[in-house]
């Protein structure tokens, strides 16, 4: 018995099993997406609106100059005829001795860091970045050049590769307590930018030494030899001839690695970062005194402002504020490397 | 598979050889080369267990064209990366016995400078490999890296190496642009600017024009014969036409082995071996 010839709808009309698979499939993808950039979008929407509100003002010079340029301080609340009147610390001060007949019985309730600004914060971070930023690049490709280009590949070359991506998985916190434990104790370093460095230097090693080889060892060989033909060494060879064009992809491995040096809290908690501290970083006594400082970092002022105070309307400006202010120096010093990187591309095309 | 045979009559019947006639070593190298400048002593070469090639003897004549011919991993082209010692950038392989000489000297000598001996023996490859950096630098690289820094002396070195690459014209008025943006015939005759912009005693190349069109081919084919007065050039290539032309004497290799090496004119007209007759009338190969 034969079966019956099928007609053309069908064969072209009805979905198969497969097809509806292949659209629910489809859809099952195209939604995951869609919610991760929601849940990225509703984050930066209620910091950018919030955080916003309190960087940005409607008049001149529409930026809130006090909070990006003044230190934190504690915040006083207190009842005036019958009105809340908040003010900050020093300000407090001046107006207690002046009014002292009147302040008598005043018993203001008070929120710490909750006045002034976070400027010495945004210092320290950009301070904790760009030193971390310099040890681990250098460190990074100078042993990303050892491991491509003059490595003879074997069983122990191997075993160090395997190393080196394993850290990129430890978490921070064990890098934390590592530079705590080996910079700040037995290298007496104390709670220090230096130690807070070496410390975030160590936690990107593993991705600038990896994403290092991989650019070099992307440049085509014909550079090397066309070079090592000419009568070049080998050093001045991979410094004219092949370290040049992996550079941008260096810096896109460094990009990735300013966001997280920036953003981690943990690694500095324990090596470098101040919750509160009166000195600017360059009020030093000597020289030598400016590597082993601690410095007050954004991160962990989020921390501290987020965990450690009350949350109302009084102290809500500053959790916004630098939230907003860390993710804005965050993007500002990724976006030079970006055009760094940018400039470079153009420069040795190839 | 047809049985494995060294009968020259199998030769003719499409066969390709997987075994080498031997011919007597005095055969082999026969011209009597009068001023030899590289001297091949019967060599042996390894890349680490595997023996590559087998008691090469051949002497290259100063100020003229030598080319190696034979099929694809004949080893034409480790030969002649043993010339300048290209070879050394390869794990585990080397010279195993015998000698090459340049100007008498054994260049495989613990005390020769490789360096040095790159400076007298420049390298044209198989895909031009100009840098991404601009047609000036590219010519003046070797001569940076050597310390050179004086503009006038620059200049003038680009001008000549560029007019002896027949390329002068058709680049000068952008010399400061991209060397990625010539075309592929131009990026050759740049790579061959930038050996003789070092003024070295011998060049090597290896397949220069296997990337090239015909027109292209034939002004790095020309190119090579207004180099032969000043420089020994030894060129590696698969087109046999090419050999014809443009080589004062033609070596043959198969297996690893120099199955013979003559006058260019005597290997294409009347070779001395059967396989070499049968290789360059595209029997095998």
């Amino acid at each position: 018995m034969s079966t019956p010839r099928p007609t053309a709808t069908a064969l072209f009309a009805r979905p198969s099993r497969a097809k509806r698979i292949e659209q629910v499939v489809a859809w099952m993808l195209r939604l995951s997406t869609y919610f991760v950039l929601l849940c990225a979008a509703f984050i930066f929407y209620d910091i950018g609106t919030k955080g916003g509100s309190v960087i940005f003002r409607t008049s001149a010079p529409f930026i809130n100059v006090p909070f990006l340029t003044q230190s934190p301080e504690t915040l006083n609340v207190f009842e005036r005829d019958g009105q809340k009147v908040t003010m900050g610390d020093q300000e407090f001060r001046k107006y207690k001795a002046e009014h002292a007949e009147q302040m008598k019985n005043v018993h203001p309730e008070t929120y710490v860091y909750s006045a002034g600004g976070i400027f010495p914060n945004i210092v320290g971070t950009v301070l904790l970045v760009t030193g971390s930023i310099f040890i681990a690049l250098v460190l990074g490709v100078l042993s990303a050049i050892y491991l491509s280009e003059y490595a003879t590949e074997g069983p122990f070359i191997r075993f160090l590769r395997l190393s080196i991506v394993n850290l990129a998985g430890v978490p921070s916190i064990v890098f934390g307590l590592f530079g705590f434990g080996m910079f700040v104790i037995a290298m007496d370093m104390g709670v220090s930018l230096l130690a807070g460095w070496l410390t975030l230097a160590f936690m990107v090693l593993p991705i600038i030494i990896t994403a290092s080889e991989e650019a070099l060892k992307a440049v085509p060989k014909g550079y090397r030899e066309g070079s090592l033909a000419l009568g070049a060494t080998k050093f001045q060879t991979i410094m004219s001839n092949v370290l040049p064009y992996a550079l941008p992809g260096i810096l896109t491995s460094s990009v990735l690695s300013i966001a997280r040096v920036a953003g981690e809290t943990a690694p500095i908690m324990f090596t470098a970062a101040f919750v509160v501290r009166d000195q600017m970083p360059w009020e030093v006594q000597k020289f030598t005194d400016f590597f082993f400082q601690g410095v007050m970092a954004l991160p962990y002022h989020i921390y501290v402002v987020a965990s450690k105070i009350p949350q109302n309307e009084y102290t809500r400006d500053v959790q916004y504020g630098t939230a907003f202010v860390f993710l804005f120096t965050v993007a500002a010093i990724a976006m030079t490397a970006v055009v760094l990187r940018v400039r470079l591309r153009k420069k040795y095309k190839w | 598979m047809p049985e494995p045979t060294t009968s020259s009559s199998a030769v003719r019947q499409v066969t390709v050889p997987t075994k080498v006639n031997a011919t007597p070593q005095k055969a082999a190298n026969a011209p009597a080369v009068a001023r030899p400048i590289i001297e091949i002593d019967d060599v042996d070469f390894n890349y680490g267990a595997f023996k590559a090639l087998q008691d090469i003897t051949l002497n290259i004549a100063s100020k003229e064209v030598t080319a190696f011919i034979g099929p694809s991993g004949c080893g034409k082209s480790t030969l002649l990366r043993c010339l300048n010692r290209m070879n050394d950038l390869v794990d585990g392989a080397h010279v195993s016995s015998g000698q090459i000489r340049i100007d008498g000297v054994d260049i495989n000598d613990p005390r020769v400078d490789v360096i040095e001996l790159r400076k007298r023996v420049g390298m044209v490859f198989q895909k031009s490999n100009p840098f991404p950096k601009s047609i000036y630098e590219n010519i003046t690289y070797g001569l940076r890296i050597q310390g050179e820094k004086r503009k006038p002396r620059l200049d003038e070195v680009v001008e000549r190496s560029l007019r002896g690459a027949a390329l002068w014209d058709e680049v000068k008025d952008r010399l400061h642009e991209s060397a990625l943006g010539m075309s592929g015939g131009q990026q050759q005759r740049l790579c061959i600017a930038r050996a003789i912009a070092v003024e070295p005693e011998i060049i090597l190349m290896d397949e220069p024009c296997s990337a090239l069109d015909p027109i292209a081919t034939a002004k790095v084919e020309e190119l090579i014969h207004e180099l032969k007065k000043d420089f020994t050039i030894v060129i590696v290539t698969h087109n046999m036409q090419q050999a014809a032309r443009c080589s004062d004497h033609t070596a043959f290799f198969y297996l690893g082995r120099l199955i013979e090496y003559a006058e260019t004119r005597t290997i294409f007209m009347n070779p001395g071996n059967p396989q070499t007759e049968a290789y360059v009338s595209g029997r095998f190969g």
